[in-house]
């Protein structure tokens, strides 16, 4: 068997420009997490379906085991490392989860946030169906979703609020510094652009 | 105890952490680590005629590749029997790599050890394993029938054979009381496989350290301190070398009780032997057919009753399905056999089972262990009484509880602990009329009907259950102040999500009348605490959460002696607020406990501020006395345990409100009810959220999530894709309520909770589709697919 | 499970992608939203010795609509196509079975021309290019494009009439013609699971709302989508009785569904003649409004 070639890759991870060497065949979750150290992302099937992996892609939530590094070689990635403000302030969506009591392992819980993230990006009031349709290809194995349900209400509530508060600029709602969404919507409690 | 945090919806801390990335997970660790990863049997039942690694040995970056023929003698030894019963006659365990014959799709063949988990893939495709296949036996009925055999020394596949008999008060025995009751009825129910499914696998992470001969092991587990033992013993090192951290743990739910794993020796072993820090992290295909699975039974069911509904007479006998090798013994069946009664007092109960092998993935507990069968049996036992005398089903259930002034009760069993089975306390009249009001029971009838007009069908169930929880033999505690005032607990026992963090935290905060923030909780690191059991049978809260209060009681006390020394008070005049200890009504007189901790600790180097006011030139010690005093011992500190005579039994009750499509036979919940009594309640909102996740996985287990084998053995849904755990879009809203009746026998009055949602999930999902359709549900999981196969066969014998 | 070693090849032109494929021959295999290819990879039942990325092919990232219809590039994700309100304009089905297809995430990555191409038999996407008589547009390295109709497009379950050597360009999706109405109704296990059963419809009206042409495209009940012609059963009834029993036995008699774990034959032929009435009449409610 012969060695592989490698690339050298360039990826701006949670607003940083991050540079790797990987075969071809690495995946985007091992490549976060095992070449860049980023170890927040989870991997719970390698088939696509749990969602622990999912991060954004130039602000789209995407799952990062079904992504080659290779592929995605200068684009933009937010992990849930990238998630709360540069201060530390945790996102309004990371808050609310912690109120909510929406994780218990906490294993899923990085899927959870940046798909809900760019839900409330896009979306910034979904109603409880488009919540449901939002969440629906994340699997948790521990709460039974309840409490991550109130969790996306009471983030949206929360980005509200701090629209409102004028506060949006300080601790950004979803979002953290990188990952500007590309769909993103027109009140979005997101700091972006 | 002025800052009572007991009861307090208090925010985890650990949600900070795991919200962050911060997590540290087993596969989060060891980056530099050697991967290891495993050739395991494509076939169900085979003996290995070769093994050629050849075409292996030029893959870049392979370490090394091990066989059976590789391993030292204690390491190729049979894995051992956790918990060995009587009953269990033919208990056998599979060697960490197979030696000649292997008994599941799944079990470890070769260990390969390579840079990276790419690479030790592509070794493991190039290794050649010549097998010749025999033939496999699945399903509990084949097993049985004993054609062919799993263990050519197990006659008949049989492992183990229990029977527990209680007579009746008046020494009758089950067959007699059933013979003369008024009306009997007959049948038989199956519930098929599932399995816990943490959406984190298992894994081992192992560094020998070559210089200091010393052993430190990450594992994924619910119990790092047998893990170590277990790990000393097979490398033959002494206890002290060895230690074991379970780190963050994404889930467990059961499966990860079950130790050691092959991996839990192989990988500690090859470190040592190689010299090098080795990482095995689990992937879904394999936990899928290499971890555990639970729940697969055969029941028969023959009972007595009479015109009231009530029980005179409960004659079951099954068949349990343990899978491939016993290495966790039976605990599963004794428990279904037992648990079974819920909170029910038949007249006289006879149980008997067989526990037999198949040529499958081996079973060892998950959420529930056993108790989801049982009460399927009970449960559906109860309803079909109900059908054949025309009552409402809470009706016969009420006929047949145990009262409120009746406890202690004593079922005269047995229990999976080898201790009798007597039930605490409990309130079961008042948990069914608040079950009932909550879902709206009475008020049905009419539901169903307007819907009906409408052309939809509706049906209401429900299910009862007990569980014994918070089993011994013991958990302990630690709990350290330093002389930062901050509070260090510790307990041996492991966490995989269920906040034992915060709850522990809240329970010393009380104990001890400090801030919480100013007390952090280590769990599973056998660094810190070196005596447990682990985390199963919804045991972490009552064990450990007692321990640590014993623990906090005695550091209070300890405190309160050095504090009233020192304010030349009584102990008994003081008390703690906010990390202070002060006269009662008299806060000016008050010594920070911090300071307190100095004075425990009399030093000779005063290497900070706070050190050099302990020093002993510091200290007002009298010159007679010693600055330790006799009996005491330094630092402010206490280590407690607590071994419960027995078990405490939480209850509780559950009704949902399901709705069949008359045209596909889709079934979805509507509603789902659920009222609980776990005793005290630390955290309320921690409770719920296990009851909500124990209910998502019963709603998983009764209606999606179902283990296929085909009849050679092959696992056909061993992905993610076809063993459908339900999403966001498939889990009802759960009703929640409490009633809070506390145990008597701890002194926290606590009850444990974490497998209390699951349990009955079955049942009454079986009970409201049985109630929508008119059509008896014997089986559980049900898919559209089945009953509109139901439907078919029950209008064809009504046409 | 971790994806086999492959040689790598990223081009920036459809020329060059060609180029590529041409030399890897039966070796090569193409990468668009890897949803479907990385799944089987990273579980080693799919081992392509050479990949060619089409992710950096930014002229295969299209969505075109007009009178004639929709053409989408092969980068075009479903969710862009599911978004657009100009294809939701010209040919409501494509949003209507997108909204089955998987979970929003895999949307965002997944590709539509993948999934026909792909050809998974309870996929909702060729069904939809098989019911509306759509094209896929072949290109070669060398060759001119060959513009491939849907009905010779499938061939069997994951089996198309791409060639190695050859990528597909773009799908073609003719427009709603007037009057008519579409509609598409599935039952999976789990929301966003490939379906049990699945049925897409097509009703066109004269006007005066008589049934003209009526036509559904079951999935998940044969090796390729069975497109079912119940104009026939429907002749000039009124749109409101488009679904009747007979048009439910009509495609129940078509369709040759399996066994597997998830459902038996009999139960997914029934399902097919429940989700058929269920998507005519949604469909002819559609015509008669629209
Ligand atoms: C969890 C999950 C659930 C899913 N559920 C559904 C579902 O319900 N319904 C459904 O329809 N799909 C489902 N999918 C599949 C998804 O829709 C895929 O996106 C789609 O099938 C393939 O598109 P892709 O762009 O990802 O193709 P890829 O995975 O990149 O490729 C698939 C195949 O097509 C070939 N190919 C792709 N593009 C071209 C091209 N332009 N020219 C030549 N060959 C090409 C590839 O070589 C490969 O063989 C699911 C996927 C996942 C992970
Ligand atoms: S790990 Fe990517 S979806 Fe499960
Ligand atoms: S919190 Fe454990 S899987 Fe979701």
């Amino acid at each position: 068997m012969g060695t592989e070639t490698l690339y050298d890759i360039s990826l701006t991870v949670n607003g940083v420009v991050r540079e790797a060497r990987v075969p071809a065949r690495r995946l985007l979750s091992d490549c976060l997490r095992h070449d860049l150290g980023l170890t927040g992302t989870h991997v719970g099937c390698e088939h696509g379906v749990c969602g622990c992996c999912t991060v954004l892609l130039d602000g789209e939530p995407v799952r990062s085991c079904l992504t080659f590094a290779v592929s995605v070689d200068g684009h933009e990635i937010t992990t849930i490392e990238g998630l709360a403000a540069p201060d530390g302030t945790l996102s309004a969506v990371q808050r609310a989860f912690a109120e909510s009591h929406a994780l218990q392992c906490g294993f899923c819980t990085p899927g959870f946030l940046c798909t809900v993230t760019a839900l409330l990006n896009e979306n910034p009031a979904p109603s409880d169906e488009e919540i449901l349709e939002g969440i629906s290809g994340n699997l948790c194995r521990c709460t039974g979703y309840q409490n991550i349900i109130k969790a996306v209400r009471r983030a949206a509530e929360l980005s509200a609020e701090q629209e409102r508060d004028g506060t949006g600029e300080a601790a950004p709602a979803a979002t953290g510094a990188a990952g500007a969404p590309r769909a993103s919507g027109a009140t979005g409690g997101a700091t972006g652009e | 105890m002025t800052t009572s945090l007991f009861g307090e919806r208090v925010q985890r801390l650990e949600d900070p952490r795991l919200l962050t990335g911060n997590g540290r997970y087993l596969d989060d660790l060891g980056r530099d680590a050697l991967a290891a990863a495993f050739v395991r049997s494509p076939h169900a039942h085979a003996r290995i005629r070769e093994i050629n690694v050849d075409r292996a040995l030029d893959v870049p970056g392979i370490v090394a590749i091990y066989t059976w023929e590789d391993l030292p003698e204690r390491i190729g030894e049979p894995l051992p029997l956790l918990i060995p019963h009587p009953a269990l006659t033919h208990g056998r365990t599979a060697r960490p790599l197979a030696k000649d014959v292997v008994r599941h799709v799944g079990e470890p063949v070769v260990m390969v050890v390579a840079r990276d988990r790419y690479a030790a893939e592509d070794a493991c495709d190039r290794i050649e394993v010549e097998y010749e296949p025999l033939p496999a036996v699945v399903g509990i009925e084949n097993a049985v029938r004993g054609e062919h055999l799993v263990h050519p020394d197990v006659p008949g596949n049989v492992g183990a054979h229990l029977v527990q008999e209680v007579p009746s008060a008046d020494g009758r025995s089950a067959a007699e009381m059933i013979e003369a009751a008024p009306h009997r009825l007959e049948f038989r129910l199956d519930i098929e496989r599932s399995a816990s499914m943490p959406l984190e696998g298992r894994g081992v992470y192992a560094r020998w350290d070559p210089d200091d001969g010393s052993l430190r092991v990450y594992s994924s587990t619910q119990t790092s301190t047998s893990v170590r033992m277990a790990i000393a013993a097979k490398l033959g090192l002494p206890l002290p070398k060895v230690e074991v951290i379970a780190p963050d743990v994404g889930g467990g739910f059961g499966v990860k009780i079950m130790h050691p794993w092959p991996e839990e020796v192989l990988i500690p072993w090859a470190a040592r032997t190689l010299g090098r820090e080795i990482k095995w992290t689990e992937d879904r295909r394999e936990h899928f057919i290499s971890s555990a699975h639970e729940r697969g039974q055969v029941q028969y069911v023959r009972v007595g009753f009479d015109d009231d509904g009530r029980i005179l007479g409960l004659d079951v006998t099954f068949l349990h399905d343990h899978g491939a090798y016993t290495p966790y013994g039976i605990i599963v069946p004794i428990i279904t056999s037992t648990q079974l009664l819920g909170p029910y007092k038949p007249g006289a109960y006879r149980v008997e089972f067989s526990s037999v092998y198949t040529n499958t993935v081996i079973v060892t507990p998950y959420r529930g262990a056993g108790r989801p069968q049982g009460v399927f049996c009970m449960e559906r036992t109860m309803d079909r009484i109900a059908a054949y005398l025309g009552k409402d089903r809470t009706e016969v259930r009420a006929a047949n509880f145990i009262q409120p002034d009746e406890f202690p009760y004593d079922h005269r069993l047995t229990f999976q602990d080898g201790r009798p089975l007597i039930y605490d306390s409990g309130n079961y009249p008042e948990a069914l009329r608040m079950l009932k009001e909550l879902i709206g029971w009475d008020e049905f009838a009419k539901e169903r009907e307007r819907a009906a007009a409408e052309g939809r069908r509706i049906g209401i169930g429900i299910g009862c259950y007990v569980e014994g929880t918070g089993v011994g033999p013991y958990e302990g505690g630690h709990v350290q102040v330093t002389s930062d005032g901050r509070v260090h607990v510790s307990t041996g026992l492991t966490s995989q999500g269920q906040g034992h963090q915060t709850a522990f935290a809240q329970i010393a905060a009380t104990e001890l009348g400090v801030p919480i923030e100013r007390v952090s909780v280590v769990t599973g690191d056998t660094r810190r605490f070196g005596y447990a059991v682990g985390t199963f049978a919804s045991r972490a809260a009552v064990m450990s959460g007692n321990a640590i209060a014993l623990a906090c009681r005695k550091v209070r006390e300890k405190a309160l002696r050095i504090a009233a020394d020192a304010l030349e008070a009584d102990p008994g005049d003081l008390t703690i607020t906010d990390g202070i200890v002060h006269v009662k009504g008299n806060p000016s007189a008050s010594i920070p406990l911090s300071t307190v901790a100095v004075l425990a600790n009399p030093l000779r180097y005063a290497f900070d501020e706070e050190a050099k006011r302990a020093t002993q030139f510091a200290t007002a010690a009298s010159d007679d006395k010693p600055p330790v005093a006799e009996g005491e011992e330094p630092g402010l500190e206490g280590r407690d345990y607590y071994s419960p005579v027995r078990s405490t039994f939480a209850y509780g009750m559950h009704a949902a409100i399901v709705e069949t499509d008359p045209e596909t036979a889709e079934i979805k919940v509507l509603r789902y009810a659920v009222v609980h009594d776990c005793g005290r309640l630390i955290n309320p909102m921690i409770v719920d959220g296990q009851i909500h996740g124990g209910v998502a996985q019963g709603i998983g287990g009764a209606l999606y999530e179902r283990m296929v084998y085909d009849e050679h053995g092959q696992l056909l849904n061993a992905s993610f894709m076809d063993f459908l755990m339900p999403y966001a879009t498939e889990v009802p809203r759960v009703e929640t309520a409490h009633l809070e009746t506390p145990s008597p026998l701890n002194p926290l009055g606590i009850k444990g909770a974490g497998e209390a949602g699951v349990i009955p999930v079955s049942a009454v999902i079986a009970s409201a589709i049985e109630d929508a359709e008119g059509i008896p549900i014997m089986k559980m999981p049900i898919s559209p697919s089945e009953l509109f196969h139901l439907r078919r066969t029950a209008s064809a014998r009504v046409g | 499970m971790k994806p086999p070693p492959f040689d790598y090849h990223a081009p920036r032109t459809v020329g060059e992608a060609l180029e590529v494929l041409a030399d890897a021959g039966p070796e090569g295999k193409v990468l668009a939203g890897g949803q479907s290819l990385i799944p089987l990879m990273n579980m080693r039942l799919a081992a392509p010795a050479r990949l060619v990325d089409i992710n950096r092919i930014g002229a295969l990232d299209t969505v075109t609509a007009d009178a004639r219809g929709v053409r989408v590039g092969a980068l075009a994700r479903h969710a862009t196509v599911e978004r657009s309100a100009a294809v939701a304009e010209r040919q409501p089905l494509l949003r209507q079975a997108l909204r089955h297809v998987a979970h929003p995430v895999i949307r965002n990555r997944g590709t539509v021309v993948g999934s026909i191409v792909h050809a998974d038999p309870a996929a909702e996407l060729p069904a939809v290019l098989a019911l509306l008589g759509g094209t896929v547009r072949l290109a070669r390295h060398g060759a001119p494009e060959r513009e491939v109709p849907a009905a010779e497009f499938f061939l069997g379950p994951l089996e198309s009439a791409l060639q190695p050597g050859e990528l597909a360009v773009s799908a073609f999706f003719p427009a709603l013609p007037p009057g008519s109405g579409t509609a598409f109704c599935e039952i999976a296990r789990r929301h966003g699971d490939f379906a049990l059963a699945g049925v897409a419809a097509l009703v066109t009206l004269d006007d005066d709302l008589r049934i003209t042409t009526a036509k559904v495209a079951c999935i998940g009940v044969g090796p390729v989508p069975v497109v079912v012609d119940v104009s026939a059963e429907c002749a000039r009834r009124p749109a409101a009785s488009a679904a009747s029993p007979a048009v439910a036995a009509a495609v129940r008699d078509r369709v040759e569904p399996e066994d597997d774990i998830h459902a038996t034959a009999e139960y997914r032929r029934h399902l097919t003649g429940v989700l058929a009435e269920r998507a005519l009449r949604l469909a002819a409610e559609r015509a008669s409004h629209g």
